[in-house]
């Protein structure tokens, strides 16, 4: 589904990424772990497309197609989702339109009937009641006013509606208390099937005992130094990431 | 230089043309030809107003003196299409003439044409420029009065220069009076094809908690001139609720002077420009406070493109008596282009003692992470700047409470924003 090859990327003069590898095959949770600056979320932006950041070698490609070659909205009808660490606010739009909008231009875009009005409240409603999310929230302005959990949730919930094929999720766990990362690991294994696949970056183990990772891989300095099961991941709770990191070295 | 010369008739302040039109209308214009000949002494003295007047420092008309604007024609050979509008009663007025063939006035309204029985007002200010050009060349006009405690719902009032073939300048006079406790929606929409100037006056007088709710959608041709010039007057309880929606003509200055006279009246002049291509589009307000304990509230948003040109002028004056006084004011611009410019001006004179006035302004690109954040959720760039855009307006047009008025004026947008993209 997903398949990296030595990526490279900066922003601005800083270079982050300096030759990632990664493969994640269809129907797989992977997780991505490791200690900060080691380029975690710059890898979630720069697959979705984030133009502050310049790839300057290696490729990445989705489902075969050259995923670095495509623009951010093209990645999205393409069926990538990033849950963003920081989701930003947009006042003055409505959440509901937003989701609206959002649904409707991936459905064009992949040549599929659009929702109207009435179709895509059900669809939203039943979503964001699946997530335990108060109605209100479909009424508000996008994440404008919401606590740090509901703005995760929102994240939680644009992805439910939109159904993407890979859901990256940059750190949806931080600032979650336990039901609601709960909550948060219902959302995502209830759309695991075949054809989906989730990239999980997270610091801590918490959500991996929700989220069961086929495959968990440790970043450092913009690589992954080490890739292991599941057991890896309690392994770096246990002992922190010292001793990973001064293997690899 | 040489002071008979430049005192001279040989001046060139951009009057002569007009003064000239004047002359050979004198005696064919209707109502007091006093008032007209005041109205020509000061407008032959200082001509169109230029960027050495004060109040006009950003905006010059001066370009209206090198075009040759004739007078329209006085008969109307076809229907005109009037364009999408909102579902109620409807005035006409075509190059600046009341069209009684092509409108429906409403229940509750006592609609008078200017050119039947010329009023012409007692707030409008002939050391205005542009308003003492329209008070030496007014020729019609539509005089609206509403009577005590009625509401008479909404009304729009259509100005159409269909023509476009012959450069022409109309100087429309109106006036709305509401009587005390009266009610009335007034919707303005400008249109026009071609090359002209409209250069329209009104006077609104708000009676003891009387409500003029006074929305305008100026969305004149391209090579259009467009100067709307209103001197409202609200007294206690009254309300003035303006909304002013800027998209077309070349240069455009709308002005507003609005006077609080008595206790608790309340005054709402918001607005918002969306211009492009080197289009100049000025909002000028004046608020007077002269009675305690009443509010105003402006909100202005400029969306910029190309090299376009936005101006804000906003005066709040607070007179001794105006205490208590709740006074704010904001202007805000998104620059879409390097080119594009702002310029804003707010001035506070506050004599009293016990007031609350503030006012701010900010310029601002689209937000890219935001822009990014539509994106990643598959929203097409050119539809992720138009959310942002209408995002940035919500809160000037959020107020507007006549739902289909508003509708008009949010497709107005829309449509603005297709032909841009």
């Amino acid at each position: 589904m997903l398949s990296i090859n030595n990526l490279e990327a900066r922003i601005e003069q800083k270079q982050i990424l300096r030759g990632l590898s990664l493969e994640l095959p269809a129907g797989q949770v992977h997780a991505v772990m490791g200690p900060n600056g080691s380029g975690k979320s710059t890898l979630g932006y720069v697959l979705a497309g984030h133009e502050g950041y310049e790839v300057t070698g290696g490729t990445a490609t989705f489902n075969d197609e050259d995923l670095l070659a495509m623009e951010p909205e093209a990645r999205a009808a393409a069926g990538l989702f990033l849950a963003f660490q920081a989701p930003l606010e947009l006042p003055g739009v409505n959440n509901a339109n937003f989701l609206r909008t959002a649904l409707n231009a991936i459905r064009r875009a992949r040549g599929e009937a659009e929702l109207d009005a009435v179709g895509f409240l059900r669809l939203a409603r039943a979503e964001s009641k699946r997530l335990a999310m108060p109605d209100d929230m479909l009424k508000r302005n996008v994440n404008v006013g919401f606590s740090g959990g509901e703005k995760k949730r929102n994240e939680v919930l644009q992805m439910a509606i939109l159904r993407p094929k890979l859901a990256i999720l940059d750190e949806t766990d931080s600032g979650l208390d336990i039901d609601a990362l709960r909550i948060v690991a219902d959302g995502v294994n209830a759309l695991r099937s075949p054809d989906f696949s989730a990239l999980v970056i997270t610091h801590h183990q918490r959500l991996l005992d929700h989220l069961v990772p086929d495959r968990v891989h440790v970043l450092s300095q913009g690589r992954i130094i080490r890739s292991g099961g599941p057991e890896l991941a309690r392994e770096l709770e246990a002992n922190g990431y010292a001793g990973v990191v001064a293997d690899a070295a | 230089m040489n002071q008979s010369l430049r005192n001279g008739p040989s001046l060139r302040n951009g009057a002569d043309g007009y003064i000239a039109r004047y002359q050979g209308l004198r005696g064919r214009l209707p109502g007091d030809s006093t008032i007209r000949a005041a109205a020509a002494d000061a407008f032959g003295k200082d001509g169109l107003p230029s960027m050495r007047d004060e109040d006009w420092r950003y905006t010059s008309l001066r370009g209206l003196a090198e075009s040759d604007f004739q007078e329209p024609l006085s008969a109307v050979s076809t229907a005109p299409i009037l364009g999408e509008t909102i579902d109620a009663p409807r005035l006409v007025m075509i190059d600046g003439r009341y069209q009684p063939g092509l409108s429906t006035p409403p229940a509750g309204v006592t609609v008078t044409p200017f050119a039947e029985n010329p009023y012409f007002g007692r707030l409008p200010d002939i050391k205005r420029p542009m308003a003492a050009l329209n008070t030496m060349l007014a020729e019609d006009g539509v005089q609206l009065h509403v009577a005590a405690g009625v509401d008479a719902g909404a009304l729009v009032l259509l100005s159409l220069a269909p023509d476009g073939h012959r450069p022409i300048a109309f100087h429309p006079r109106h006036s709305i009076h509401l009587e005390p406790g009266a009610k009335l929606t007034v919707l303005e929409i400008a249109r026009g094809e071609g090359s002209y100037l409209h250069n329209a006056v009104t006077e609104a007088v708000v009676a003891k908690g009387a409500v003029l709710t006074h929305i305008r959608l100026q969305d004149e041709g391209p090579d259009a001139f467009h100067v709307n010039t209103t001197f409202a007057e609200i007294a206690e309880y009254g309300t003035y609720d303006a909304f002013v929606l800027t998209l077309g003509a070349r240069v455009a200055r709308t002005e507003i002077h609005a006077r609080l006279i008595g206790q608790h009246g309340m005054v709402h002049l918001n607005g918002a420009q969306l211009l492009g291509g080197q289009q100049h589009g000025d909002i000028t307000t004046v608020v007077s406070h002269d009675a305690p304990n009443c509010g105003s509230r402006q909100t202005i948003k400029n969306v910029l493109s190309d090299r376009s040109r936005g101006v804000f002028q906003g005066r709040i004056e607070v007179a001794r008596a105006a205490q208590k006084t709740d006074g704010y004011q904001m202007n805000q611009a998104l620059l879409l282009s390097p080119h594009a410019e702002i310029d804003c001006k707010p001035q506070l004179e506050i004599y009293a003692d016990d007031v609350k006035c503030s006012h701010g302004a900010t310029v601002g690109e689209l937000d890219a992470e935001q822009l990014f954040y539509l994106r990643s959720r598959g929203v097409p760039d050119a539809e992720a700047r138009a959310i942002l855009v209408r995002a940035f307006l919500a809160e000037a047009m959020d107020p507007i409470a006549h739902q289909d008025a508003r509708a008009l004026l949010e497709r107005a947008i829309e449509q603005w924003w297709e032909h841009r993209a």
